[in-house]
């Protein structure tokens, strides 16, 4: 039985690893649309034909797509991420710092957000049908369905502008003590501790129920075991792997929260560089941050179908 | 006897043809959309002013009698922009979730019928294009082809293909095996048959509630790449391009830039109200 499971993990390796060819190609493919020959574009309407011929040589375009692509590939593997269009600086200097910063952001998030999220979505399972999970219920659809600027826009308005505890927009340049560093931080995380809750609680509270509902956890009800007792020893340990599965596929909802916290905040991250690149149109920088963000997906959503595996009780 | 009988049958008819019966939350959601459709439709109309005029003396200016919902950054009239937005947020995704799941349930259908080495390719290649963030592929596109509403609407329903291909192919694979199918390939019928008169009226219900949910998602990820400023381009403006362009006003409090966002969030909360309210009927052939 155990190999079974290992070829099941294996195979899901493989199923990622496929998918990030494509998706590579996808996202190379994508920027190399750009209309317009990128060398005429660079050297501005001044160039004569020469230079132009000669910074085509020297950046391979005058190669085929499918080359360009290999040695793009051939690159990243290397850790060689290019050269930035717009200040001429290596892609790696650019993103590294800030590859750090947004960590540290989704990490500080993840922190928060995990606790609350699954105290919430295991109580609201339990009391299913009540007052309190109604309530929860319907917050967390109310912040589900509505844009991430809202509610990033709403805790401005409520922490900074009626309450004023909090800056309204926070500037990482200045950070002379802790109370900075918490100032900078606590807009963006509140933010997105908000957003990627929701989406915990609604994913928890589901797996929980679907638990709750199997004849074993029935029977332990019928031969009389305590509420607690029926949740804490029958449900909950089958539960685990559902729920785990439910965090990581909730973690990665950080993605897209992370690109519009960071530009409404002006947080020095990555999601932030990558949308000062689209607005300059520097392919080499976009491209690296498209497989960055990719990467950390897949890697979310496959460690979530590797634990479901792992967790089948059927499959051990 | 005869007679009762009839008209409970008759009854039954008219239960199924007049449509189904919503409770009151459901017909709550389905007023306000059917509102903001009116608006978008007849916005020229109703708007108090020009889109364009700078009406107010002051920017930013609060509620009043003459300008219901304040003045954006300009001094323009707030009521009237997002009037005229809502036929750019509404008409853009209603296009973009038409095309991805009409191609999306179609692609699903032909593949549960064909099955074989299509059904796999299919699968695993929508799969590999799931696995992209939708924010992310938006900018890539944006940033490789630049922004139009036609480049919007089709990247929206390309992103949004693979989820609605794998709800219709889950959907129509049950159908698939059941005897009537058989049935119907035993009689010699093609493929466009099996699928437009055995399998389609089986799995519209779901498909048109999913239909419900993913309009939802496109109306936030285009409110989410126009905030960006990456969306709708000026001198257009949908919602999510309005508060873009009225964030200065934050500190402030301004109402320009909480009322876009509110009609946003009444659009997508009242879908989510009528979807999750819909009669049983509909909703849980899915499972």
């Amino acid at each position: 039985m155990n190999n079974r499971v290992l070829s099941l993990v294996l195979s899901r390796l493989l199923i990622a690893l496929i998918t990030l060819v494509i998706v590579s190609f996808a996202v190379f493919f994508a920027t190399t649309l750009l209309p317009g020959d990128t060398a005429s574009i660079l050297l501005g309407q001044a160039a004569t034909p020469e230079a132009v011929e000669g910074l085509r040589k020297a950046m391979h375009l005058d190669e085929p797509a499918m080359f360009r692509f290999l040695r793009w590939i051939v690159g990243l593997l290397q850790g060689d991420l290019g050269t930035s269009y717009a200040n001429e600086m290596p892609v790696a200097d650019l993103i590294g710092g800030r590859f750090v910063n947004t960590l540290q952001l989704a990490g500080v998030t993840a922190f928060f957000s995990v606790p609350i999220a699954l105290t919430l979505g295991i109580t609201a399972a339990m009391l299913r049908g009540s007052l309190y999970d109604r309530i929860v219920t319907v917050l967390t659809i109310g912040v589900i369905s509505v844009p991430e600027f809202m509610i990033a826009t709403s805790a401005v308005l409520i922490f900074a502008v009626y309450l004023k505890w909090l800056p309204a927009l926070s500037f990482a340049n200045e950070v002379t003590s802790l109370t900075d560093l918490l100032r900078i931080y606590a807009m963006p995380v509140i933010t997105l501790t908000f957003v990627i809750s929701a989406q915990m609680i609604r994913m928890t509270r589901a797996a929980v129920i679907e638990t709750l509902n199997t004849p074993y956890v029935e029977m332990a009800l019928l031969k009389g075991a305590s509420r607690p007792r029926m949740v804490f020893r029958h449900a909950l340990p089958n539960a685990l792997g559902p729920i785990v599965n439910a965090v990581a596929l909730s973690l990665s909802y950080l993605l897209g929260g992370v690109i519009i916290v960071e530009t409404i905040f002006n947080y020095p991250g990555i999601a932030k560089l990558m949308v000062d690149a689209v607005s300059t149109r520097d392919l080499p920088l976009i491209q690296s941050c498209a497989m960055i963000f990719c990467l950390g997906y897949l890697l979310l959503i496959t460690t979530a179908d590797i634990i479901a595996i792992l967790s089948n009780p059927r499959l051990r | 006897m005869t007679m009762t009988h009839s008209e409970t049958k008759s009854a039954r008819i008219s239960g199924t043809r007049l449509g189904y019966r919503f409770n009151i939350i459901g017909m709550f959601g389905l007023s306000i959309i059917l509102c903001w459709a009116l608006v978008a439709i007849f916005a020229p109309l109703i708007i108090p002013y020009p889109v364009g005029e700078i009406a107010d003396l002051d920017y930013f200016g609060p509620m009043s009698r003459d300008f219901w919902l304040g003045s954006d950054y300009l001094g323009r009239d707030m009521l009237s922009r997002i009037l005229m937005g809502a036929r750019y947020t509404v008409g853009i995704s209603l296009a973009a979730v038409t095309i991805a799941c009409f191609s999306g349930v179609v692609l699903g259908m032909i593949a549960a019928v064909a099955g074989g080495w299509l059904d796999t390719l299919l699968s695993r290649f929508l799969d590999a294009l799931n696995s992209i963030p939708s924010k992310l592929f938006g900018l890539v596109v944006v940033a490789a082809v630049g922004s139009s509403i036609p480049v919007l609407i089709l990247t929206l329903s390309v992103i949004y293909i693979p989820g609605a291909y794998r709800f219709a192919r889950a959907l129509a694979v049950n159908i698939n095996a059941m005897d009537f199918i058989t049935v119907a390939r035993i009689r010699g019928e093609s493929t466009l048959y099996l699928i437009r008169s055995e399998i389609l009226p089986n799995i519209i219900g779901p498909v048109l509630a999913d239909l419900g949910i993913r309009f939802v998602f496109i109306v936030l990820l285009l409110s989410g790449l126009s905030f960006l400023g990456l969306g709708v381009q000026p001198p257009y403006a949908d919602w999510g391009a309005l508060v873009r362009e009225n964030i200065g006003g934050l500190p402030f409090g301004a109402p320009a830039v909480m009322f876009p966002s509110l009609a946003i969030a009444s659009l997508t909360i009242s879908v989510n109200l009528l979807i999750d309210n819909l009669p049983q009927k509909i909703r849980d052939r899915s499972e």
